[in-house]
């Protein structure tokens, strides 16, 4: 039994691939509670996309993948919430205009300048996390690192603004740019999660241990914290998963984090508040006074 | 109850307040939204420890004025001054909106909304200490959520809700307090409660104005009155500013004055376009 579990720790890259998926869980986590509460899983989705096309021109200029993927989903970030922010309307459509079409390009530009489907790209894809090398792993700790200091440094500031926007405002706080502040973490919490668990699941990442964690809580820090608990455990278990029965860790590790928020879904005590998140109606009408 | 307006202008009890600016002094503002203007050309003085009953219909651009006076807004012209100074987001401007958009299954318990109040006094890495608890208890007192600290927002009622958002605003410690219809959907009960806590703020010298569709309860409630419709229609005591002419021209429509005694009441008539 503990053979089983110490066996894949006994290879540096596997312990390397365990150390990166267990950050990626908790800080997708935490930025996660935020994307959850304002609703921003699309812009998440969106962001992923557009970082892949970072990724592609990254590849074909020579550039470090991060520099591409960071500059890409950065760029794009502050785009959509200066769109958003200019206009007020929701901006859904556009980004969905957007995202699509700088995936489509990184998609054409991929076939043209990379004569043969790379492993490395194909893992950008799907997530493999044993190709974390040395050097990703300091990447990951320390991008990693800087936005969870950055959430606990403007923690109650970050609250307030995504509680209450205009209130906070007005009371001083500088909303907008506490706003962008956000976006701009998704981007780098995007980027850092795509090694382990590729493009197309990040959002599932980011959006589901904090889901399960909303779940259980009616506590702001009680949701964070039981959100990078999960975040955590779907990536212990995802590595497991995926180290034995070989398959893609991206796909392993959100397997588990979706079965951990199916259970609690299940026998835990807020159906209301699951039904409020499958149908994104507000539920305060409902409640009895 | 008349209200005897030169005694609360000269601050309550007596006491006199300190010669100073006026508490919110608007000069010549104009404003709007992208193309659209919304106020113009308003000007208005409002002395410390005022309590004025803002009203207008749907539209009259109350939360505009409000939105301007918090600092949220910039003016096309003219200019907001809050104490002698340009107004600018701070604690200082307490502000209440109407509530529809918040997110009630947001998980914070009332307790941590009205902490949420000293946030921008306390600044960014410091937490909370014991006199921001004290103020955060104080302020659920006084607006009777004493007992309801821990529970989430959501599961609150409408009015309760309410009292947490004034109780936030009291959790600032500010000496101007912007109310956008703080008694739609509270009892009669709780309602007279609110306006017993504003009448004792102002006796402390902090400034109050309440947006509000109650006519009837403006009248007999505040000492000031203003009549806003893209425009300042009438600014001053309730018996002088509430005229049937005045009234008229802010609501474009037949409202009715009643004078009972010295008491004052506002209905609509019937017989005409029912406006909001």
């Amino acid at each position: 039994m503990i053979e089983f579990i110490t066996e894949p720790l006994g290879y540096s890259f596997l312990l390397r691939g365990f150390a990166a998926a267990i950050m990626i869980g908790i800080i997708c986590a935490v930025v996660g509670t935020f994307v959850v509460l304002k609703g921003l899983a699309f812009i998440g989705d969106a962001l992923a996309h557009i970082a892949f096309t970072g990724i592609v021109a990254a590849f074909l200029i020579g550039f470090s993948f991060y520099l591409g993927a960071l500059a890409a989903a950065i760029i794009a970030a502050l785009g959509i919430g200066a769109v958003s922010q200019r206009t007020g309307v929701s901006t859904d459509t556009s980004i969905g205009i957007f995202f699509s079409g700088i995936f489509a390009l990184g998609v054409v530009l991929m076939s043209i300048g990379i004569q043969s489907y790379t492993i490395d790209l194909f893992s950008y894809l799907f997530g493999d996390i044993l190709s974390v090398r040395q050097s990703d792993l300091i990447s990951i700790l320390i991008l990693g690192g800087i936005v969870l200091a950055i959430i606990a440094v403007l923690y109650k500031e970050l609250l307030f603004v995504s509680f209450d926007p205009v209130v906070a405002e007005s009371a001083g706080l500088p909303a907008r740019w506490m706003q962008m502040l956000l976006l701009v973490l998704l981007s780098v919490t995007v980027v850092v999660s795509v090694q382990a668990v590729g493009i197309i699941l990040v959002v599932a990442m980011i959006v589901t241990p904090s889901a399960t964690a909303y779940l259980l809580t009616d506590r702001f820090g009680v949701m964070m914290i039981l959100g990078a608990v999960f975040g955590a455990l779907s990536a212990t278990g995802g590595f497991y998963l995926s180290y034995y029965a070989d398959v893609p860790s991206g796909g392993a590790i959100v397997l588990v984090a979706t079965a951990l928020f199916a259970i609690v879904a299940v026998i835990g005590p807020k159906r209301r508040s699951l039904w409020k998140l499958t149908s994104g109606e507000p539920e305060a009408a409902q409640r009895p006074a | 109850m008349v209200t005897n307006v030169e005694n609360v202008q000269a601050g309550a009890n007596g006491m006199s307040p300190p010669a100073g600016p006026p508490a919110i002094e608007v000069e010549h503002l104009s404003i709007g939204y992208h193309e659209e203007q919304v106020l113009r050309d308003i000007d208005l003085s409002v002395t410390k420890g005022s309590l004025v009953g803002l009203i207008g219909p749907n539209g009259s651009g109350k939360s505009t004025l409000f939105k301007t006076m918090t600092g949220l807004l910039q003016p096309w012209s003219g200019r907001v001054l809050i104490n002698g100074r340009p107004g600018k987001p701070g604690p200082d401007v307490a502000y209440v909106p109407q509530t529809e958009t918040v997110d009630w299954s947001f998980p914070v318990t009332a307790g941590q909304v009205v902490m949420m109040g000293r946030y921008p006094r306390l600044g960014i890495i410091r937490w909370p200490r014991a006199r921001d608890h004290e103020v955060v208890a104080h302020a659920l007192e006084q607006v009777g959520m004493g007992n309801f600290r821990d529970r989430q927002i959501g599961q609150l009622s409408g009015g309760q809700r309410q009292r947490v958002f004034l109780a936030r605003a009291l959790a600032q410690e500010p000496s101007i307090l912007l109310l956008d219809e703080p008694v739609s959907g509270v009892d009669a009960t709780t309602q007279h409660q609110i306006f017993e806590l504003l009448d004792k703020l102002c006796q402390q010298g902090v400034t109050t104005i309440v947006a509000s569709h109650d006519l009837s309860c403006v009248a007999q409630r505040f000492d000031h009155v203003l009549l806003l419709n893209r425009t300042v229609h009438g600014y001053g005591p309730p018996e002088e500013v509430l005229t049937q002419e005045l009234l008229n021209q802010t609501f474009q429509s037949h409202l009715l004055l009643l004078r009972l005694g010295t008491r004052t009441f506002v209905v609509e008539d019937p017989h005409h376009f029912h406006h909001d």
